[in-house]
């Protein structure tokens, strides 16, 4: 069903054979991916396979030295990211788009409340009503089963989960269409894990998230990820629906990495 | 409660102005090279009203934070037609107004005064003059802290792109967490206000009370930080507005009592503690506004208590 959907539509974002090289060391070779609408994208592989870098090149946080990306935005049609000058890309990043860190104090303002946390998107595009901000920051506190009344505490007081929460609050506040996710639930323990997936899970099916996952763990792109990659040395050995590759793998590090865990 | 003209400051004033072409300094203490460098630092500032233009400031005979960035701003604009005014506080008796006026009655020669009327340059920190301002005025505030971003952004190379790009949301999460704890904008000076739609600056440590004399006032306004190297400014007749919500507008304090002196009701005033009850009085911060209303004859509450020169003197010996 949903495969016949996604045909229909023009991918939202596109890359191109990128490459990214620092010194003689290729991080990322000839990479191409498309992701469509609502489409959850896991990449996984071991440290240092170049997942990081992979995502810092398609969300424009590094440059690259080939290839092309190009994110079809909701107004100004299609936009070259690496082409783009700063400021639209900077724009872009906390309108359009989220990133999720895996430390949630490089993801939010330490120094500042949740509610002004959660509403400095709204800030940032226009909104200059203090009662509407705030209502809307205690909506999305509720959304992310956070107690709205500790709107006013600062996110030092917060758990690590609730922090991570936070954080995603921060980014969904201005209805982007897609995320980037760098291990979202990276330091985090298992229980609260299976809570945060859960929480993910729902809240991108409602929202027709696309999301570019992150991840070194294959349990958390089984639950999420409609697609995912696989990762080595800065190539892509294999890619393909999630159940497929992790159920039925085809290149060699692919059985070495499922086989490498008990799911 | 002294706040008569001290006619002994003023002599001493006077004899230091007559040693000025002391061999071995410059007119206004700076070297030629250096003004012109600051000169042209204070052009680009007034061609781009707010920008924080960088600068290379230089060692003065005063230690930052006592307005090093204001006296070198002064120093190279000052011509010897100049007349010069230094409020701290409001008030031109302070010791930090005195010294920097003694300053350049020496090293430049000019005339000093404490009457609004009669100045062509203010150098300040806290304050804007009660008195309306003329084009005939050049305001130079001394600033600590000239990056309004600072607070919620450390990194300089970031703040310098959040100009760039007008991204301000940031500045805005400051006043949204002082209405989420006090219920109010509390912040009461240096309060952030955007110049001719483009940059946000820092106006120094005036309060807010001074933010709507910044708008479209005749005098030019140049502000200086010397430790931080920066030069901005806002022309004459430009449009300067305080940030706010919809919700909270903007508003300047405001006070049940009137000074206790001259009666005024409009000025900012200062609040005096009188003794260990706790009795309490409030004073015009701007102390030749005060006294010039009470020469007119203007009298508030306290205004029969005043000492007299006299009677200070006595008391002191």
């Amino acid at each position: 069903m949903r495969v016949r959907k996604r045909l229909k539509q023009t991918p939202l974002l596109q890359v191109q054979n990128i490459s990214k090289f620092y010194g003689d060391l290729a991080a990322c070779l000839n990479i191409s991916l498309d992701l469509y609408p609502g489409e959850i994208l896991a990449i996984v592989g071991e440290s240092g396979s170049g997942k990081s870098t992979l995502l810092n090149c398609i969300s424009g946080k590094t440059g690259i030295n080939a290839g092309e990306v190009r994110y079809r935005s909701r107004n100004n049609g299609t936009i070259d990211v690496h082409g783009a000058k700063e400021p639209v890309r900077r724009h872009l990043a906390r309108t359009e788009w989220g990133y999720v860190h895996q430390n949630p104090r490089d993801g939010l303002r330490g120094n500042v409340s949740a509610g002004a946390n959660i509403g400095e998107r709204l800030m940032g595009t226009g909104s200059r009503h203090y009662g509407e901000i705030r209502s809307q920051a205690e909506q999305w506190l509720e959304r992310v089963e956070i107690d709205p009344c500790r709107i006013d505490h600062q996110p030092r007081t917060f758990s690590g989960g609730m922090q991570q929460r936070l954080q995603i609050a921060r980014n969904l506040v201005s209805g982007p269409s897609l995320i980037f996710m760098d291990e979202p639930t990276g330091g985090l323990d298992v229980s609260v894990q299976a809570k945060l997936l859960d929480l993910l899970r729902n809240i991108t099916a409602d929202l027709g998230l696309a999301v570019v996952l992150v991840t070194h763990d294959l349990g958390v792109a089984r639950l999420l990820a409609h697609r995912i990659m696989v990762m080595k040395r800065g190539q892509v050995v294999e890619t393909g629906l999630t159940d497929q590759v992790l159920d039925d793998p085809h290149h060699p590090y692919t059985q070495l990495l499922v086989s490498s865990i008990l799911v | 409660m002294q706040r008569n003209v001290n006619n002994d400051t003023e002599a001493l004033l006077s004899d230091i102005a007559k040693i000025e072409n002391e061999p071995g300094y410059n007119h206004a203490f700076l070297d030629e090279q250096t003004k012109r460098m600051v000169r042209r630092a204070i052009l680009k500032a007034v061609a781009i009203p707010g920008y924080q233009v960088p600068f290379s400031s230089r060692e003065m005979p005063m230690p930052y934070g006592w307005g090093t960035g204001g006296i070198q701003i002064t120093a190279s604009i000052i011509g010897k037609a100049d007349v010069l005014k230094v409020i701290d506080q409001g008030a031109d008796d302070t010791t930090n107004a005195v010294s920097i006026r003694g300053f350049f009655a020496k090293m430049a020669g000019v005339a000093t005064t404490e009457k609004t009327s009669e100045a062509t340059i203010i150098q300040t920190r806290h304050r804007i003059p009660e008195d309306k301002l003329t084009r005939a005025h050049t305001m130079v505030y001394q600033v600590p802290v000239p990056e309004p971003l600072r607070w919620v952004e450390p990194r300089e190379t970031e703040t310098r792109k959040m100009h760039a790009h007008s991204e301000y949301g940031a500045m805005h999460v400051k006043l949204y967490e002082d209405i989420a704890r006090h219920g109010r904008i509390a912040t009461s000076f240096d309060y952030p206000a955007l110049v001719d739609g483009g940059y946000i600056i820092s106006p120094s440590p005036i309060p807010k009370f001074d933010n709507p004399k910044l708008d479209m006032s005749p005098a030019l306004q140049l502000f200086g930080a010397g430790r931080e190297q920066r030069i901005y400014a806002i022309p004459p007749y430009t449009k300067v507005t305080s940030l706010d919500f919809e919700d909270y507008p903007f508003e300047v304090q405001k006070w049940e009592d009137c000074c206790g002196l001259c009666g005024a009701t409009t000025s900012y005033l200062d609040e005096i503690i009188l003794n260990d009850d706790g009795d309490k009085m409030f004073v015009c911060s701007d102390s030749d506004y005060c006294q010039r209303r009470c020469e007119a004859g203007h009298k508030g509450p306290f205004a029969d208590d005043r000492i007299s020169d006299e009677q200070g003197e006595r008391n002191a010996s």
